[in-house]
Formats: C-alpha cells, structure tokens, sequence
C-alpha cells in the first residue's frame, strides 16, 4: 500500500491508521504567513461511521486504505442477510442490515450498488441516488382530499415506510432519492 | 468566471496605483527568478531547471534598492510559494509591496490603514490590538510569560486539535498552533485589526524592541480583516549580522525538521552592510484583499484565470 503526504490530502481521500480505514470528508488548509501550515482533517471511520478530528502538518503522511470499490448488483435477502454479487467476476459478498445501514430500505433484487471492500471485506453499500420502488400498501384517502402538503405513510415493496403525499395509492411507483429516503414524485412502471 | 469580481479587481489595482503615485512612491518590478532566498522556516520556495528560484516575495530585490537609494518604492508582483493550496492560498498569487525609508511601525500602520481605506472607502477604522492582548482576550494567557506547560494546559482546554508529531518543546510552535486555530478566526470582525508586537522570536526580518511590559517584541504587524491576513509589516531590521545569525538559525531549523538549508541572500547582505536606511516595508496579499473587497469565498473568486480546484 501507498502512502499520501500532506500535499495530497483532498476531500474523499480513503486512509489507514492504526489499521482502520477512514475516509476525508473535510480538509480545510490553514497557514499563517510566517507560520507552520495545518492540515485540519475530519475523518470518517469507514467501519463504526464515526467522524474524528486530526490536524497534521506540512510533510507528514498517512497511510493508504486497502479499499477497492466496484459495481455490485443485490442478489436477495434471507433474514438478516443482504447477499450481492460483484458485477465483473460473480463474486459473492454477504451483509448484515447493520453493515448495509439504512439503504437496506430500498434495496430491490438486481439493483446495482456500489460497494466498498477493506482487506476483501465488504463494509458498505451505496445504491443508485434516485430508485423507483413500488408501493405496496397505501392507506385509501377521502376523496376530495387531493392536497400535496399532507403526507402520509405508505410501505414499500421492499418493506421500508416512507412518507407520500395523499393521493399516492397502493400499487403506484415511486420515485425516491436514496440519499435522504424522501419521496421525489409518482412515476410510471420501470420497464423490465 | 466572475467577471464582476475581475472588474472591482482592475478597479481596486488602479486606485492603489494612484495612492502610492500621488505619495512620492516609485514603482517598480524586479525580477521573478533569483539564484538566493531569504530562508524561512514555514516557506518553501519552488525551484527553477537551473537552480534558482521563483521568487516567494519581492523583499529581497526590493531592500536592494533600497539600500540603492531608491526612496519610496512600491511593486505589484506575483509570489510562488510549493504545496500552498487551499480556500485562501494558491502556489502562485500576487504581492503588492512597499518600503518608505524614514517611517518606523507606527508611521508604517497608519500608511496601511490609509491605503486600505482609500481602497475600501467604506471600511472601518482599523483597531490596533497587540499580540499580548490578542492572546489575553481569546485564551487568557500572556503569550510573552506563559511556560510552555501553561500553553500546552492552555491549549488542551479550548480543545485545539493537537498535530499528528509537533515538537512540543518549540513554543514558537505552540503560538502558532493557537493562533491560527484560535485567534486568527475571531480577528478584524467587527472592524479591520492590526495585530502588533510578536514574540521576538517571529520577528522575522523586523526590528525588535522592548514593550511597556519589558518583553522583547518584534517590530512586526499583521492586518486581518474578516478572520483573514491581509498584510504582514515590518520595522526593518537594518543590521546585516543580526539578520546573517537569523538565517543561519532559520537554516538549522529547516535541516533539523529534514529539510534542506537554503542559500543565504549574500547579495542583500552586503546591502545591508554597506546601509540599508530605516524603512518600514509591508507585503499585501492582493488578491484577498481583492476577496474581501468585493465579498467573494475564495481565492480562486478573484483570479484572473482561475487555478483548478480540486
């Protein structure tokens, strides 16, 4: 593995220290004219989710993580189990919902994820920003009651709730972004 | 592209022009490339095919005229400096820089607040804080008294994030550590704010001196406005031994930290042994002055081709 200086350090880069995988989610550079510059780095652990603060300065290096990330399409669910395989060599990876986190609300069978890999391990799943999922149980609304800023629970076909507006029915398709889990609109039916 | 914000920048460069044309100031441009540096600890110049070096400031050539005779001289020039990259910094960016023989640090701070109003009309009047008070104010500590175990307790309280490997022992480290984490945000909020009277130690190229409270303090004066250095000035120091013991100390200091020593500027040397008159000399960073001026959030706002960021 390599390792990154100082000079290299920029948003998005992934890290190893003391064998976690980290990944640089704030960087801001802080120099004084006449003074030493300070690297002030918000790090997030890749594994526990948590976010540290570190501050290096110029010339010191940091470890490269041994992550690989590649396309890797959701097979099925058996329990507590997400199974996925690698796109390129069928390679198959098991999950927990802890490991998958919240997206595990809109996993759908053949949906491609990206997913991220440390020493071979699978630690995290990002499905596409914007999936369609159909809704599989919306409460009936009174007729008339056509306003758009009443919401109301409807579930998922893939179990998950989310908030819709009311005239959303069971058997719609949805357009939801993954990233907040808020609705976007009502679409049509994806086509196989 | 903002074009807006290159216009104000066009704008803002004649009028300083015109300031220091109607005051007696010549200006001047000396050359980019350089076969000697002034070293410093925190500055790394970049490096020509040849061996010499793209200037990281005007001072070395500009204090040679000086010492030539040249009286009031100002330049408008760019300045590199490596690994220099961030929301306020680029490796290359532009210096305006001026000397006015005669003046010491109070005559160089009121010609500063001068100019920056006859650029900003609508700034206010500048507050003069010194170093001490700065540090009193922020973190209730006397920066000049304080033992390096009280800034370290000092430091631990108001949570600075301690760096990966400091050398703790050098308490030039410490105040700038709390300085720039601490202090330089909360600078030239309400009002622009010359931060005076640094630890001899950061004295740099100034003079020192000894303050009303018998602390040896550097010449040297900072203006921040806006939670941003704006400007670096000093009272000149003038007597080449001092300065030649200086760098060979600022040299050893980069050796010890596995950086090279740099070429000693034996040509400013020898100016200044021959005379270099009492001057006060300050270095602008243009193009933040221009970022507060017209309200941009970077740097890379007001240049003219704008650097990519990553």
């Amino acid at each position: 593995m390599g390792t990154y200086n100082t000079s290299d350090f920029r948003k998005g880069l992934k890290v190893q220290i003391e064998g976690t995988p980290y990944v640089m989610v704030e960087m801001n550079f802080r120099k004084p004219g006449k003074g030493n510059a300070l690297y002030e780095c918000k790090l997030k652990n890749l594994l526990r989710g948590t976010v540290v603060d570190r501050t290096y300065r110029a010339g010191q290096v940091l470890e490269e993580a041994d992550v690989m990330e590649f396309t890797g399409q959701f097979l099925y669910r058996q329990g507590d189990k997400f199974v996925f395989m690698r796109s390129q060599d069928y390679e198959q990876y098991e999950l927990s919902q802890e490991q998958v986190g919240d997206v595990w609300r809109f996993l759908k069978e053949g949906m491609e994820c990206q997913m991220m890999v440390f020493n071979n391990l699978p630690i995290a799943v990002t499905p596409p920003n914007h999936v369609v999922l159909k809704v599989e149980y919306a409460e009936p609304t009174a007729r008339g009651n056509t306003a758009t800023n009443v919401q109301k629970p409807v579930k998922l076909e893939t179990g998950a709730e989310i908030g819709a507006p009311a005239f959303i029915n069971t058997g719609d398709w949805l357009r939801i972004d993954t990233r907040t889990g808020e609705y976007i609109e009502r679409t049509k039916e994806p086509e196989a | 592209m903002n074009f807006d914000f290159l216009r104000r920048r066009a704008e803002l460069l004649d009028r300083l022009r015109q300031f220091f044309c109607t005051r007696g100031f010549l200006e001047v441009e000396t050359p980019l490339v350089l076969p000697e540096v002034i070293p410093e600890l925190h500055i790394e110049p970049i490096r020509t095919a040849d061996g010499q070096f793209l200037q990281a400031s005007p001072e070395l050539a500009m204090k040679r005229l000086l010492a030539a005779g040249s009286g009031p001289i100002f330049q408008v020039t760019r300045s590199f400096r490596a690994g220099e990259c961030g929301p306020l910094h680029r490796p290359e960016f532009t210096i305006v820089e001026w000397y006015r023989p005669g003046d010491g640090m109070a005559a160089g701070i009121l010609l500063l607040e001068e100019l920056l109003h006859a650029l900003v009309p609508e700034a206010p009047r500048c507050a003069r804080t010194s170093y001490r008070q700065a540090f009193l104010r922020v973190l209730d500590i006397d920066p000049h008294s304080a033992t390096d175990a009280q800034l370290a307790t000092v430091s631990e309280e108001h949570a600075v994030a301690k760096p990966q490997a400091m050398d703790y022992a050098d308490r030039d480290e410490w105040l700038n550590l709390l300085l720039a984490t601490r202090i330089e945000p909360q600078l030239g909020i309400s009002e622009p704010e010359i931060l005076y009277h640094y630890p001899a130690s950061q004295a740099s190229l100034s003079a020192t001196t000894t303050d009303a409270h018998g602390a040896e303090v550097a010449e040297r004066f900072e203006l921040y406005w806006k939670g941003i250095e704006l400007a670096n000035g000093f009272h000149e120091l003038t007597d080449a031994a001092v300065l030649r013991e200086r760098l060979t100390h600022v040299n050893a200091a980069r050796v010890a930290d596995g950086r090279d020593a740099l070429p000693l500027p034996e040509s400013l040397l020898a100016a200044m042994e021959r005379g270099l008159p009492q001057s006060c000399g300050v270095a602008l960073g243009f193009d933040r002055l221009v970022m507060v001026a017209v309200g941009a959030k970077t740097i890379d706002d007001v240049l003219r081709l704008p650097q990519a960021m990553d």
